[in-house]
């Protein structure tokens, strides 16, 4: 288990000290948006992750790939506490989100899923129009304000989404008369529209055609200015071109967590490497 | 395999025709045999009240008034209730509850109509009179309360009717909610959505569905005979009065059918029996167009 980008040497036992990046980005990289320390996650008696430690760095996009069933979305969703849902689910370890622990006790987890987004792989708008899907979140957040706010805050999210342009003209038809890709995008701007600091995003483009997929790579690269992104693919090329630093997972433990570069070029693992270079997976 | 296949189609299409042809034959036989009240009252039948069989004066307009008007109560009664029971068990019930609950629900259906009806009598008609004794003047001055107490009428009947709806209407609900993905609920609950709020959108995703559930409810509480026949107090009126013993279409030919002497008397009431048939057909279309338009704005197919 590891914690810390650039540190040379990965330990699987001990925590490793906090270890300075030596090039780029280093001022983000020395601020933690999000750190967990020896999490643990059980469906009922199964241990789904073990003992996961991470930092992960505000204004970067940090990709979690593995071979499926190897945790990496489990461990996304405890993020925003969306394993609550799932019956007999259970955490150990901490995770702190600037700073305060998102599974201690008497944590408002419907503000904690409002700051920390999150968008699913297969999309899943609401049947209702594009303007209300946007709108949802607002609405259920006391944000919608008066008409004209609303308008306004939908805009700027389905700019955000990069789907304004494509869009504007049809604002009230439904939503599921979209194409997926453009689907997954209006998720996105729905996510965006509650303003949150961080957001999840769990193999986004796994279900989408090639260009759609380029479209989402470019919105996460524009969206890295302004959020701390996550993301989970099974796409190594993809995890390559969008993400700053890289986690690999497999069998509910975290391998090897890194500079991105440093993971496909140089892992320090050798099951990071045999899987990068596609040996298994 | 190709003259198998055609065999196949064949045969379920034969089927599939059958039951068309049945539902035509009935409004066909029903005319036939109502022709001599058809030609004697013509439209008046639908909107006259007197119902004189030794005069030979027939109207159905009460029964056709009380068929609806119990209906439609028991359905605002029951509606409510069911979709509540439909929620807790899919999607709040403790998992230790819930088959205990569902072969609850499902034995209630099972009841037959005159156990219903025993009940009412003995149970439901008297706590309802002693509601009704402890009305307070005020409110029996209003149209809705008038008339004496007596146990038996309209709210007797509209409650007894509330009861056998709720168990249909509700599984169906129950059902319909199930298909809700996953991915609905954990879209609202990823902006922040509180249980309510992603029951809501659960709800909202299967709107088509639980109108469907309710217009079943409906369906069956319009050609409900036995349990309403002895507790409505089978007096054919119109009125607005919920203490009022009025009477439904179903009730009147279950009641005087046996002793209806002379061909006309026949005649009214299976004319009765026509107009129910014809309210049922329109409700049930109703609801279909009515789920037709909600699924043909797109934002419902996947619902349906």
């Amino acid at each position: 288990m590891t914690g810390q980008i650039a540190n040379p040497s990965i330990r699987l036992k001990a925590p490793t000290p906090t270890a300075r990046p030596t090039e780029g980005a280093a001022n983000r990289e020395r601020d933690v948006k999000i750190d967990v320390e020896h999490l643990s996650f059980f469906y009922g008696a199964k241990r789904a992750l073990e003992d996961i430690s991470v930092k992960i760095h505000p204004n970067v996009v940090t990709a979690f790939i593995g071979p499926s069933g190897c945790g990496k979305s489990t461990f996304l969703r405890t993020l925003n506490r969306m394993n609550d849902i799932i019956p007999g689910a259970r955490v150990e370890g901490t995770a702190r989100i600037d700073g305060n622990d998102i599974y201690a006790p008497g944590v408002d987890v419907v503000g904690l899923r409002r700051r920390v987004g999150m968008v699913f792989q297969k999309s899943n708008p609401f049947p209702k129009s594009i303007f209300e899907n946007v709108a949802y979140g607002l609405r259920i957040n006391g944000m919608a304000g008066s008409k004209a706010e609303l308008a306004g805050r939908v805009e700027e999210s389905l700019r955000q989404a990069a789907l304004w342009d494509e869009v504007k003209d049809r604002l009230q038809e439904s939503a599921l008369a979209m194409s997926g890709g453009q689907q997954q995008r209006l998720c996105i701007a729905r996510a965006l529209a509650v303003r949150p600091d961080i957001l999840l995003m769990d193999e986004p483009a796994s279900a989408l055609d090639p260009i759609a997929t380029q479209r989402i790579e470019e919105l996460v690269y524009d969206l890295k200015k302004a959020y701390t992104i996550v993301i989970v693919t099974h796409n190594m090329q993809q995890a390559a071109r969008v993400s700053d630093h890289t986690a690999f997972f497999w069998l509910g433990r975290l391998i090897e967590y890194d500079r991105t570069d440093k993971i496909f070029t140089a892992p320090a693992e050798k099951l990071t490497e045999d899987y990068v270079t596609g040996r298994f997976g | 395999m190709r003259s198998r296949d055609i065999g196949f189609r064949l045969s379920t299409g034969a089927f599939a025709f059958v039951l068309a042809s049945i539902v035509v034959a009935i409004g066909f036989e029903l005319s036939r045999q109502s022709m001599l009240s058809i030609q004697k009252f013509g439209f008046d039948f639908w909107r006259t009240s007197t119902w004189d069989p030794v005069a030979g004066q027939f109207g159905a307009l009460p029964f056709i008034w009380g068929t609806l008007y119990s209906s439609i109560l028991a359905l605002l009664i029951a509606t409510p209730v069911a979709i509540g029971i439909a929620v807790f068990i899919s999607e709040l019930c403790p998992r230790i509850l819930r088959t205990p609950l569902v072969f609850l629900t499902e034995l209630l259906a099972a009841i037959p109509s005159i156990v219903y009806g025993l009940w009412g009598i003995f149970v439901l008609v008297p706590a309802v009179r002693s509601l009704e004794i402890a009305l307070p003047d005020s409110l029996r001055a209003l149209p809705l309360f008038s008339g004496p107490p007596l146990g038996v009428g309209m709210l007797s009947a509209a409650l007894i009717l509330a009861v056998m709806v709720v168990p249909f209407t509700s599984t169906v609900a129950r059902e319909v909610l199930r298909t809700v993905p996953l991915a609905q609920r954990e879209a609202a609950y990823a902006l922040g959505a509180t249980q309510f709020e992603a029951i809501r959108a659960a709800i909202f995703y299967a709107r088509t569905g639980i109108v469907g559930a309710v217009m079943l409810g409906f369906g069956r509480a319009l050609g409900e005979t036995m349990a309403v026949t002895m507790v409505i107090g089978n007096n054919p009126q119109v009125s607005a009065s919920l203490f009022a013993p009025q009477y439904t279409m179903a009730a009147v030919i279950a009641n005087e059918f046996t002793e209806a002497a002379d061909e006309l008397y026949l005649a009214a009431l299976v004319e009765i029996g026509l107009v129910l048939f014809i309210i049922t057909l329109v409700v049930n279309g109703l609801s279909r167009g009515l789920i037709w338009t909600m699924a043909g704005r797109k934002s419902g197919r996947a619902a349906a």
